[in-house]
């Protein structure tokens, strides 16, 4: 036997999985509540005591941990065009697990500069322009940032040509350059971006959140949990070179003040006819809903599906199901207790899937010109994907949960939305998910073994 | 001298690909970095390219017959948006019917459009009003 100790640094809640790299199994799983960031040890030795009562005693050669404690990787981005660069820059910050509290497009304003100086991001993704295009902008939005002090890092990613001067101008502040995220026009160029970001997690981040101490214990690959699911999903659809994976698939995660969504799968139109608009696709992709979660962002859900839709999926009244809305906004940690309250409950997570499946998803138009009829497609084509993978509290204690994530395939009533079709449902009922994408660094073959033996399928 | 930067495209609902695409080689042969946007292009696509590449020019084809109807507004949208006096070029089978171009070339100036192409102008026509436009000496 050989264990290895995976850890998931959260906001609230440090969780422990241990795994026998050898078998390779589970060996069980355990989790502690953290309220502040000084508790971060005392949580991880908490966890690790409830996980051996159950275990026994465990000799860990290994141990891994990813971090999204402390509002997890915290970052700001700003680019030229909305549609373009900005959703590059955008793109890139999610892809690599970052929490995007805003994307900023043009030139930067004042009220925007005292917006960044109160937000102090862990991370400001600079960028705009393609190489040896627009190079205005960028520039001056260096010199905004300038101005706006703290000692925040800055990425540069944008216009080539703009790179060495935006760096002078922000000389005094870290600062790394990278390849632009959109070097020529229309060509998405993320991964530089992304590494750098990653890279600067490690060096600094971790540092800064208190995390150091812990980084003594564990041997190392400290990286955002989004990141850590991102590769378990990108395992788990690849396979390994001795394991087959599952083919392309789309993971939902509902969580508390935000539902992310992560496809993997190339997406391209069933007819090659169709024209593609908009930027390309990254074959993995992550989108993150802040305005869809089941409790701080649960007025979003209604917001966005409508009172009365969800209540009628309830089977409650809306004046019901608004004083069930209110009571979960207002007590955050609250769990369903009564048949009224759950099913309010499902009726909501089964909304956050819809919207938030729908909003990652790409669409199809009809266009009937002089020419006859032309198909338009924007964003990713999921319709056949015949993987869901589903995650998070809401979803993965309740036996309804397959009920609930046909939410996200695709609806006759709705075809222009290029969800899945056919799927069978995995669950991740014992929240295995993060810890698999930290094992899969160093035991890709283990942690998908585990990955396909933990995620329990809903038949269809 | 640093290479001129041209956006292309068909406007509108249009999908006749061809012409755009002999204009795409005809214009890099020239020397031109040329961002080809293809068919079905909207106004804002064309502006939005055109602000990232910084683009000198924006040149508009349109095959069949909407041209009118596509590209009003575009020079007002291109002044909104902070492209003022970006060059804007028009050509194609830009109307319906037959009618005097000299009498569609002067609807087309007065929406904002610095020059207009009637139907079958060689691509060498237009190179040498955009090198006359964009002051490239040889």
């Amino acid at each position: 036997m050989k264990p290895v100790l995976l850890i998931d640094f959260g906001s609230t809640y440090t969780k422990v999985t241990a795994v026998d790299v050898d078998a390779p199994r589970l060996l069980g799983t355990a989790n502690s509540y953290t309220t502040v960031q000084t508790d971060i040890m005392n949580g991880l030795a908490d966890a690790l005591s409830k996980l051996e009562k159950k275990t026994g005693r465990l000799d860990f050669c290994e141990r891994y941990a990813c971090s999204s404690a402390a509002g997890g990787l915290r970052m700001l981005a700003s680019g030229l065009v909305p549609e373009l660069t900005a959703e590059a820059a955008k793109t890139a910050s999610l892809g690599a697990g970052a929490k995007v509290l805003k994307t900023y497009a043009f030139k930067l304003t004042e009220d925007d500069a005292e917006e960044i100086r109160a937000i102090n991001p862990d991370i400001f993704l600079l960028v705009g322009g393609t190489d040896g295009g627009n190079s205005e902008t960028i520039v001056y939005n260096a010199k905004i940032l300038k101005e706006i002090g703290g000692d925040f890092p800055v990425i540069l990613a944008g216009n080539r040509n703009a790179a060495r001067e935006c760096e002078r101008i922000l000389s005094g502040r870290e600062v790394h350059i990278c390849e632009n995220v959109m070097p020529k026009f229309g060509v998405l160029n993320i991964e530089p971006a992304q590494r750098e970001i990653r890279e600067v997690f490690l060096n600094r981040i971790v540092r800064a959140k208190g995390l150091t101490q812990a980084s003594e214990l564990i041997k190392g690959i400290m990286m955002p949990t989004p990141s850590a699911v991102m590769d378990a999903m990108k395992l788990l659809a690849e396979g390994t070179q001795s394991q087959k994976g599952l083919g392309d698939l789309v993971a939902v995660d509902v969580g508390g003040a935000t539902t992310d969504i992560y496809s993997v799968a190339e997406g391209l139109p069933d007819d090659p006819r169709t024209s593609l608009r908009g930027l390309p696709e990254p074959y993995i992709k992550r989108t993150v809903e802040g305005d869809i979660g089941m409790r701080y962002s649960i007025r979003g859900i209604i917001d966005a599906a409508g009172l009365e839709r969800v209540a009628q999926t309830a089977g409650l009244t809306p004046e019901r199901l608004s004083e069930i809305v209110d009571m979960f906004a207002e007590n955050t940690d609250m769990l369903p207790y009564d048949d009224e309250t759950l099913r309010a409950d499902e009726a909501l997570a089964s909304w956050a899937v819809r919207v938030a499946v729908t909003r990652h998803a790409g669409r199809l138009e009809e266009i009937f010109g002089l020419g006859g009829l032309k198909l338009v497609q924007t964003g990713k084509n999921l319709v056949n994907v015949d993987k869901f993978i589903v995650t998070g509290g809401s979803l993965i204690h309740t036996e309804h949960t397959r009920d609930i994530a046909s939410y996200g395939f695709y609806d006759e009533e709705e075809p222009g939305s290029l969800k899945p079709k056919q799927c069978d449902v995995l669950v991740d009922r014992s929240y295995i998910i993060a810890a698999m994408g930290l094992l899969s660094k160093n035991y890709p073959d283990a942690a998908l073994t585990i990955l396909k033996e933990e995620l329990k399928t809903e038949t269809r | 001298m640093e290479k001129k930067t041209l956006v292309i495209g068909v406007i509108g609902a249009d999908v006749h690909a061809v012409g755009n695409q002999i204009l795409y080689h005809a214009f890099t042969d020239a020397g031109f970095n040329v961002i080809n946007l293809g068919v079905m292009v909207s106004q804002e696509e064309f502006i939005n390219a055109a602000i990232e590449t910084n683009a000198d020019a924006i040149l508009v084809s349109s095959l069949y017959g909407q041209g009118e109807l596509d590209c009003r507004g575009l020079r007002e949208k291109c002044d909104e948006a902070g492209l003022e006096g970006i060059l804007l070029y028009v050509g194609g089978n830009i109307v319906i019917g037959k009618q005097p171009f000299d009498e569609v070339e002067k609807r087309f100036l007065a929406m904002g459009f610095d020059r207009a192409f009637p139907p079958g102008t060689p691509p060498e026509v237009d190179i040498e009003d955009l090198r006359k436009d964009l002051h490239i000496e040889e």
